[in-house]
C-alpha cells in the first residue's frame, strides 16, 4: 500500500506541485480569500441597527452607493489621484531605471541597494519627515517665506492632493524601480545600435525600440503602484486633510464609527472592481498603443 | 569603380590603455567583398563598429564614397550592419522589421512596397512576413537581418560574423549564398570573421589582423601560398614550422640551415638578409607527401615514423616524427588513408619550392 502511494507520488506532476503549494494555498484560504468572500457577501445585506444585520439577499446597497455623491465623487478621486500618483512615479523612476541599466558598467547592484535608501526607514517616519517639509511652518514654507519670495505660508502643498501626491509618489518609486530596471537591463544593447543602425536618432531610437520593449516592466511598474495606492489609507489620513481624502476613509469610517458593515463592504468591492477594471484596460491600451508606435 | 571606396585613415582606438585599433590604414574598393579576419581581441570588431559610427576613433579619418564620415553617427553613415546575434527586434514582425529602416528615406508607398518585396525575395523570405524572431530559425533571423540592412541599399554592407551562429551545414550553404548575393547587388561587403576558412573561401581580400594591427592585407591565395609573417602563416589553414638560419644569398635565392636536416637554397621571397639566425621554414601539411619508400626524385626525403593519424574523408592527417628532428611534423595525403598507411616506418618528402622562409620577429 504504501509502495503503491509512492509509486504514485514519483509519476504525477500535479501532485508534487501542489504538495508544494499545500502552505500558501492554505495561508491564502484563511486571510484573503475567506475575507473576501465574507465581505462579497455582507455587501447583500442589509444593516438595520447598531446590532443587527438583514441577511437576506439585496442589491440595494450598490444602487445606494451610486446614488450618494460623496461616495462615487471620492472613488473618482482615489482613481485620480492614484493615476497621478503613478504617473508622477513612472516619470521620475523611469530615468534612474534607464540610467542604471545602461549606464551604470560596475556596481549596479549597489546603485539599486542606493535608491532603495530611504526605504529602510518605516514608512510612517517618512510620512512625518514629509510633513517637516510640506507643512505651513515646514521647510519649504520657511525657506521660501526667508527667501522672500512668498508673503504668506504656501497652503496647498499640505493637507491637499498634491501632498497625497507627493509623499505616495516618494513612497512608491523604489517599487517602480525595480520592474523598470529589469526590462530595461534585459534589453539587448544590439538591438538599440540596429535601430541607430537604420537611421534612427536617439530619441526615435527610444520610442520605437526602447520603450516598446520596457513595455513589461512599465505595465509592471503600474500595476505594483496604481493597486495598492487607490486603496491607501493612512498617507491621506496624515497629510491629505479633507480635499486629500480618498475613499478608503470612507470604508473605514463605515466599517468604524458609521457601524454600516453592508455600505463598507460595498465600498470595498466596488472600489475593488474599479482597481481590477482599470488595470486590465491600461494594460491592453499600453500594449496596443505601442504595437502603432513600433 | 571606385579604388578607393572606403579610405581608413591611420585610424587608432583606444579603450583606456588598450590599443584596439592600433594605427591601421586600409582602401577598400567599390564593389568589394573584403573581409577582416583574426583571433578574438585582434581588433577586428572594433574596426567594424568604426566604419559602421557605434564608436568613434581616438585618431584618424574615415571616408566612404569620399565624404569624410568619421564624426558622423550611426544614423547619418550610408552603412548598414548584420550583427553577430541578428539583433532582429522581437516586439515586431518580419515584414516591419524590414520596413523600420525605410521610414527616413522618405519614398512613396509604392516604391516602399516594392522595396520590401524585392528583399523579401532575393533573401528567399516570401510566406515568413508575418513571423515573429522568436519563430524562426537561425539561418531565417540571419536572412532577415541581411534583408532589413540591404532594403536600405546602403553603400557599405558590415557582416560582424554573420554566420557564426549557424550549424556547419548552413553556414557553408550561406557562405555561398552571400557570396552570390554580393556579386549580384555588388554592394561593397566588408566581412568579419575569426574562421579563415570561411574568410578565404568568400573574399576579394582579406585583411589579417592581430593586436589592433594588419599583418597582411592580400587576395586569398596570396595569404595561403605567401604568407608575410609567422602570424599570418599559423593562422591561415595549417603549416608546420621548423627552426634554422640563413647564410648566403644567391640573388632571390638563399641558403638556409634547417635544424638537424642540413642546407637547402630556397626562395627568399620577403628578402631576408644573410646570417640571420631566427628563421622558421614553414611548409604546409599537403605539400609533404608520405611513403613506404624512399623518393628519390624530390628535393629531400627523410625517414620518419608514424605516431598517429585522423582521418577526415577527402583527406587523412599523419603525425610522424621525422627521425633526428626532435619535432612532430603533419602531413596531410589525399591519396592514403589511415586503413592502408598506419602506424610505423615511413619517408616524408619535401619540395624545396614549398618552403617558405619567415623571420621571427
Amino acid at each position: 500500500m504504501w509502495r503503491y502511494i509512492n509509486k504514485l507520488y514519483a509519476r504525477s506532476d500535479n501532485v508534487k506541485a501542489y504538495t508544494l503549494l499545500t502552505p500558501a494555498l492554505i495561508f491564502f484560504f484563511c486571510v484573503m480569500l475567506t475575507p473576501m468572500l465574507l465581505t462579497i457577501a455582507f455587501s447583500f445585506f442589509t444593516q438595520i441597527n447598531m446590532n443587527e444585520i438583514d441577511y437576506s439577499f439585496t442589491t440595494d446597497r450598490y444602487v445606494e452607493f451610486f446614488n450618494k455623491p460623496l461616495l462615487t465623487s471620492l472613488l473618482f478621486k482615489s482613481v485620480k489621484i492614484s493615476f497621478i500618483v503613478t504617473f508622477v512615479t513612472l516619470l521620475t523612476a523611469y530615468p534612474v531605471a534607464y540610467y542604471i541599466a545602461f549606464y551604470v558598467k560596475k556596481n549596479k547592484t549597489l546603485w539599486l541597494i542606493l535608491m532603495s535608501l530611504p526605504f529602510w526607514t518605516s514608512y510612517l517616519l517618512r510620512i512625518f519627515s514629509w510633513k517637516i517639509i510640506l507643512g505651513t511652518k515646514g521647510v519649504i514654507n520657511s525657506g521660501l517665506i526667508t527667501l522672500g519670495l512668498i508673503s504668506e505660508p504656501l497652503t496647498f502643498i499640505m493637507y491637499s492632493q498634491t501632498a497625497v501626491v507627493i509623499t505616495l509618489s516618494h513612497a512608491w518609486a523604489a517599487f517602480a524601480l525595480l520592474p523598470l530596471y529589469v526590462s530595461l537591463d534585459k534589453i539587448d544593447y544590439s538591438l538599440i545600435e540596429a535601430s541607430r543602425d537604420l537611421g534612427n536618432s536617439r530619441l526615435e531610437t527610444f520610442w520605437r525600440v526602447t520603450f516598446p520593449l520596457s513595455l513589461p516592466g512599465v505595465i509592471g511598474a503600474i500595476l505594483i503602484i496604481f493597486i495598492p495606492t487607490v486603496g491607501d489609507y493612512v498617507t491621506p489620513q496624515m497629510v491629505g486633510g479633507v480635499d486629500g481624502r480618498m475613499l478608503s476613509y470612507m470604508i473605514q469610517s463605515y466599517f468604524g464609527k458609521v457601524n454600516n458593515i453592508p455600505m463598507g463592504a460595498v465600498s470595498a468591492v466596488i472600489m475593488l472592481a474599479a482597481v481590477a477594471s482599470i488595470t486590465m484596460i491600461v494594460s491592453y491600451a499600453t500594449k496596443k498603443l505601442t504595437q502603432r508606435v513600433a | 569603380m571606385n579604388e578607393k571606396y572606403i579610405e581608413v585613415r591611420n585610424i587608432s582606438k583606444h579603450f583606456g590603455k588598450v590599443k584596439a585599433v592600433d594605427d591601421i590604414s586600409i582602401e577598400i574598393k567599390e564593389g568589394e567583398f573584403f573581409s577582416l579576419l583574426g583571433p578574438s581581441g585582434c581588433g577586428k570588431t572594433t574596426l567594424l563598429r568604426l566604419l559602421a559610427g557605434f564608436e568613434y576613433p581616438t585618431k584618424g579619418d574615415l571616408l566612404i564614397d569620399g565624404i569624410d564620415v568619421t564624426a558622423l553617427p550611426p544614423n547619418k553613415r550610408p552603412t548598414n550592419m548584420v550583427f553577430q546575434n541578428y539583433a532582429i527586434f522581437p516586439h515586431i514582425n518580419v515584414v516591419k522589421n524590414i520596413q523600420f529602416g525605410l521610414r527616413k528615406l522618405g519614398l512613396t508607398k509604392a516604391e516602399n512596397d516594392q522595396r520590401v518585396e524585392e528583399v523579401l525575395s532575393l533573401v528567399k523570405l516570401e510566406g515568413y512576413e508575418e513571423r515573429y524572431s522568436n519563430q524562426l530559425s537561425g539561418g531565417q533571423r540571419q536572412r532577415v537581418a541581411l534583408a532589413r540592412a540591404l532594403v536600405r541599399r546602403p553603400k557599405v554592407l558590415l557582416l560582424d560574423e554573420p554566420l557564426g551562429a549557424l550549424d556547419k551545414k548552413l553556414r557553408d550553404e550561406m557562405q555561398l549564398e552571400l557570396r552570390n548575393l554580393q556579386k549580384s547587388i555588388g554592394i561593397t561587403f566588408v566581412f568579419v570573421t575569426h574562421d579563415q576558412e570561411e574568410a578565404i573561401s568568400m573574399s576579394d581580400r582579406v585583411a589579417v589582423m592581430n593586436e589592433g594591427k594588419i599583418q597582411q592585407l592580400s587576395q586569398p591565395n596570396e595569404l595561403y601560398k605567401n604568407p608575410n609573417n609567422i602570424f599570418v602563416s599559423d593562422f591561415i589553414g595549417e603549416t608546420n614550422f621548423l627552426n634554422g638560419k640563413t647564410n648566403e644569398k644567391h640573388g632571390d635565392k638563399i641558403d638556409v640551415a634547417i635544424e638537424s636536416l642540413g642546407n637547402f637554397k630556397v626562395d627568399n621571397r620577403l628578402n631576408i638578409s644573410a646570417n640571420t639566425s631566427d628563421i622558421v621554414c614553414s611548409i604546409r601539411p599537403e605539400a609533404m607527401m608520405i611513403s613506404r619508400e624512399v623518393q628519390s626524385d624530390w628535393d629531400i626525403s627523410l625517414p620518419a615514423s608514424i605516431k598517429q593519424t585522423s582521418y577526415y574523408g577527402e583527406m587523412t592527417r599523419f603525425y610522424v616524427e621525422v627521425k633526428g628532428i626532435d619535432q612532430v611534423l603533419t602531413v596531410s595525403s589525399q591519396h592514403f588513408d589511415n586503413q592502408s598507411f598506419q602506424t610505423g616506418e615511413c619517408f616524408v618528402s619535401i619540395g624545396l619550392e614549398d618552403i617558405a622562409l619567415l623571420e621571427k620577429k
